[in-house]
């Protein structure tokens, strides 16, 4: 039996960064989260680039490629997986992915 | 081990150097001690491009010697010593200065002299030739108290050197002595368009003059008489009527001599003594001396395969040429002259552009056997390969001369040339040997340029080359594919002619209309971003633009290895007050930033967090600095010497001419950086021959140079145009930089786009001069929308709170990145490294 989801009240829609990221301090962790208004999806992963070993991912450019969602990294421009964290170039890299959702105009993360 | 055999090379110009070269680069290069004579003062230069030495070349532009080549292959080099005697028995060379030396193989390379025809009066002050740097420095003297200038001799040279009069402000005269110009390489039509294109161009020529003497002139220096009984008034004379092989040295030691002079070499270079061989314009093979450098070249190469006991001979050389006169385009092929017997004539002449072709055909109309071009020399590539490689002419030979105005194309496609057909004549680079390079991984222009040196000489087979790569990939299937990423099925190219035709303002426009679905990726939202940028130059910060911009531009700063930032504000020129200085001195020590001075002469202030960016700008603006650009592909700096305001050598204000080129194209973004230099003088103190764009003073205006580049793979810059008047500048500037930012690719320097067009520099002045495109009034206004539409980012930025949202580190908390950390080192800030981290961490813990 799984235990119900804990939400986490953000920031507000406004915030957000149209097609961009913007970072928040979730529980002591640094949560980079971003926004695609066309489809209306809203991500959130680690903000630690762990290549850089630097706080910077919600920086990144994001898009896609073949079809995944993704963010370049600012320093060093490998690419993670937005829903998932994984790094395309190098399989064995992942950082942290977290649940978020919009709820009646608040951005909400469960950690 | 066996002992090294000492080898002795007589000449340093560019075939014995050529020969130094390719001993260096073989295997046999240890068996030899090398010692050479060079009788001018300076080592090998380029005798081909002297001309270029008017238009502001130095001698050390036109050197051919690679720094620390003789130092680095342990070459014993004597300079401005001339060998003066050879000893077949005893084998010793002995020089003027005294020097004696053992040889076991000597070397030859002495070259060839101007001839002087011994006319009466040939003699006399600023009667001249036409051949050495010193030569040219002569010329140089003579010309500051002349008006009037003569060429004697409307051969290559001739006019080569008449072009040089042309360059010092002479009014030139070229006199030839038979009826054409160029009369071997030339037919009377092609001498005949020449000559018109020549005169309109202020040359005048004078043909079938026979010069009987010179003598005290009456408004002149000189009156040159000639046998017609008419007369010519000048100042300088030059003779350049022909080259004769420096043999004295062989003639005097016993050597066989040619006929009509020259030291008589076999296949294998070698002359009447078994370990003396000759090479170049003092060799003569076959009766025949060949005063060009690819034979030249050829021959050296002859020799060291010889040395090496490899089987090679030297069979003549094909004295095809084709160059560029005074501008104009002029090529000759095999025999121009038709005079193989049974041979057939096709010419086509167009008097309006001043063009003539002509072409010699075999008796049964299958061979191509010579032609002539003038005025446009395109065709040059193909009918040489047709030529040389025996090719089958199409069933219409004439198809290849005449202007096709059709689509149906009649070039000859690389396809059809053999293996071993030469691409390069310069270096011998064969069509095999180029796609074997292509096969290595050679997939652009320039690195088949660096890996084969093809079209790295002359430039002649730049086209050639192109178009057996194009084929070459093709074939293979490396389908070349020029998308600029997943997302649009276009190159940066076309997606900039998309934007300007459609007037596209947006990204999410290109992408519905143009894309191939999904959302972008940082390759393409950054590409469009700049060329957006370029084109409109909106304020980059926009709704609309903001998520297409590299971290960098996002932010207005240069984020560093640990996610702070860095601040550059514009000091244009390297130019800054006191109280400018003080100021931002100031601002660097209250917010503790690491202060550093750059090599853009500007002042770089390290480790900003994100929250304190628009602070610090804040202040920078109210103390009067604007956004200093150096976080965008977009123009950087401007650097200066301090020119002639305070140096004692400057002729030209370079300070002020950086801070107004600074100031009218700062914020101008491109595909990649863009940085300036002005140098107040020659000395070039402010090293633009390294920039992108690089400014020289003259005492007559402005020398322009462009394309260089340091960093990874320096090059030089290019000399563009020279003695500009300011206004002039300005405008080939404006249209460069623009013609750049339309048709490079992203993250291409100009270098590298320069040395990837095809046609290279010439290509680039025939826009930018000759508006070849017809573009230049587009690209100029394009300029100035971008000059007037220029605003400081960081001005607007601060000024729009709803901007200044995201400049903080976390949305929902006012915390800063505990990541950051800083310690101290030689007085400033600098990032804490791994271990200072945890060791702070620990303490913190405890």
């Amino acid at each position: 039996m799984s235990s119900e989801q804990h939400w986490i009240d953000v920031c507000s829609t406004d915030d957000l960064q149209p097609d961009s990221g913007i970072c928040a301090l979730i529980e002591n962790k640094q949560v980079a989260i971003f926004y695609m208004p066309k489809e209306q999806a809203v991500f959130a992963i680690n903000n630690y680039d762990p290549f850089g070993n630097a706080n910077v991912l919600s920086r990144g450019l994001i898009g896609d490629i073949n079809g995944i969602p993704m963010v370049s990294s600012p320093l060093y421009k490998q690419h993670f997986n937005l829903l998932t964290g994984e790094c395309l170039e190098d399989e064995s890299v992942c950082v942290e992915a977290y649940a978020i959702r919009i709820e009646n105009g608040r951005v909400e993360v469960s950690i | 081990m066996s002992k090294k055999q000492t080898l002795v090379v007589i000449g340093n110009g560019m075939v014995g150097h050529n020969f130094l070269v390719n001993l260096m680069a073989s295997e046999i290069k240890d068996q030899y001690e090398v010692v050479t004579f060079c009788e001018e003062p300076r080592a090998a230069y380029d005798r081909v491009h002297l001309t270029e030495y008017f238009s502001g070349k130095t001698a050390e532009d036109l050197s051919m010697v690679e720094e620390g080549f003789f130092e680095n292959n342990d070459i014993t080099i004597h300079l401005g010593d001339k060998a003066s005697a050879i000893d077949l028995q005893k084998k010793w060379v002995t020089s003027e200065k005294g020097l004696s030396i053992n040889y076991d193989k000597l070397v030859l390379a002495t070259g060839s002299y101007a001839f002087v025809p011994p006319i009466p009066g040939h003699d006399r002050e600023n009667c001249l030739v036409y051949r050495t740097i010193e030569d040219l420095e002569a010329i140089t003297a003579a010309s500051k108290n002349s008006k009037i200038g003569a060429v004697v001799g409307g051969g290559l040279l001739g006019l080569e050197a008449a072009k040089a009069l042309k360059d010092l402000d002479l009014k030139t005269n070229v006199i030839q002595f038979s009826p054409r110009l160029m009369s071997a390489q030339l037919d009377d039509g092609g001498a005949k368009m020449l000559a018109d294109k020549i005169e309109a161009l202020g040359v005048t020529v004078l043909a079938s003059k026979n010069t009987l003497e010179i003598v005290d002139g009456d408004s002149c220096q000189h009156k040159m008489i000639f046998a017609d009984g008419t007369e010519l008034e000048t100042d300088i004379v030059l003779f350049s009527t022909g080259i004769r092989p420096r043999d004295e040295i062989a003639r005097s030691c016993g050597l066989k001599i040619g006929g009509r002079g020259g030291i008589v070499i076999d296949d294998q270079c070698k002359t009447s003594d078994p370990d003396i061989y000759a090479i170049g314009e003092c060799a003569v093979w076959n009766d025949q001396v060949f005063g060009l450098v690819a034979p030249g070249y050829s021959m050296a190469r002859t020799v060291v395969a010889d040395l090496a006991d490899e089987q090679a001979s030297f069979t003549g050389a094909d004295m095809s040429t084709k160059l560029k006169l005074n501008g104009v385009d002029v090529a000759s092929i095999g025999d121009a002259h038709a005079n193989t017997p049974g041979s057939m004539v096709y010419t086509y002449q167009n008097g309006a552009e001043g063009i003539y072709k002509r072409i010699v055909v075999s008796e049964d109309g299958k061979k191509l056997l010579g032609s002539v071009l003038v005025g446009d020399a395109s065709g040059y590539g193909t009918l040489l390969q047709y030529c040389l490689n025996g090719i089958e002419l199409p069933e219409n030979p004439d198809a290849l001369i005449l202007p096709h105005r059709s689509d149906e194309s009649v070039g000859l496609g690389p396809d059809a040339l053999p293996d071993s057909a030469q691409i390069c004549s310069c270096y011998d680079v064969s069509k095999g040997q180029v796609c074997s390079a292509i096969e290595n991984g050679c997939t652009n222009i320039a690195s088949l340029k660096s890996s084969t040196q093809a079209a790295t000489g002359c430039g002649g087979c730049a086209a050639l080359l192109k178009s057996v790569l194009d084929c070459e990939l093709e074939k293979s299937g490396i389908a070349v594919n020029t998308d600029i990423c997943e997302h649009f099925p276009h190159t940066r190219q076309d997606l900039y002619n998309i934007v300007m035709v459609e007037d596209i303002k947006t990204f999410d426009d290109l992408l519905d209309k143009h894309g191939s679905g999904g959302r972008g990726c940082e390759v393409c939202k950054q590409a469009v971003g700049s060329i957006l940028a370029s084109y409109w130059n909106d304020y980059i910060l926009e709704k609309n633009h903001l998520s297409l911009q590299d971290t960098n531009d996002t932010f207005l700063a240069n984020m560093q290895k640990d996610g702070t930032y860095s601040v550059v504000p514009r000091m244009t020129g390297g130019e800054v007050s006191p109280d400018m200085l003080i100021a931002l001195g100031k601002v660097a020590k209250k917010y503790n930033l690491y202060t550093k001075v750059t090599g853009g002469q500007r002042i770089d202030l390290f480790g900003a967090r994100v929250d304190q960016l628009p602070l610090i700008w804040e202040e920078l603006i109210a103390a009067g600095f604007e956004s200093g650009h150096a976080y965008g592909k977009s123009l950087r700096t401007v650097k200066s010497c301090v020119g002639s305001t305070w140096c004692r050598f400057g002729v030209a204000d370079s300070v002020g001419l950086a801070v107004e080129l600074e100031n009218r194209y700062k914020g101008l973004r491109a595909p990649h950086k863009i940085k300036f230099a002005v140098s107040g003088c020659t000395r070039e103190c402010a090293e633009a021959q390294g920039k992108d764009i690089g400014v020289i003073a003259t005492e007559d205006g402005w020398n322009l140079y462009v394309c260089g580049n340091g960093g990874m793979k320096p090059r030089h810059a290019d000399l563009f145009a020279t003695n500009l008047d300011k206004e002039t500048l300005i405008k080939y500037i404006d249209r460069v930089l623009i013609f750049y930012v339309r048709s490079a690719d992203r993250l291409q320097r100009t270098s590298v786009w320069m040395e990837n067009m095809e046609g290279g520099l010439d290509y680039l002045k025939s826009v930018v001069i000759d508006d070849k495109l017809g573009i230049c009034d587009k690209l100029e206004q394009q300029m100035q929308h971008v000059v007037d539409t220029y605003q400081c980012e960081w001005k607007t930025t601060i000024e729009d709170e709803s901007k200044l949202k995201r400049f903080r580190h976390f949305v929902n908390s006012d915390n800063t990145d505990e990541k950051i950390l800083f310690v101290e080192e030689r007085g400033q800030i600098r990032p804490a490294n791994e271990e200072e981290h945890q060791h702070m961490k620990i303490a913190e813990e405890a």
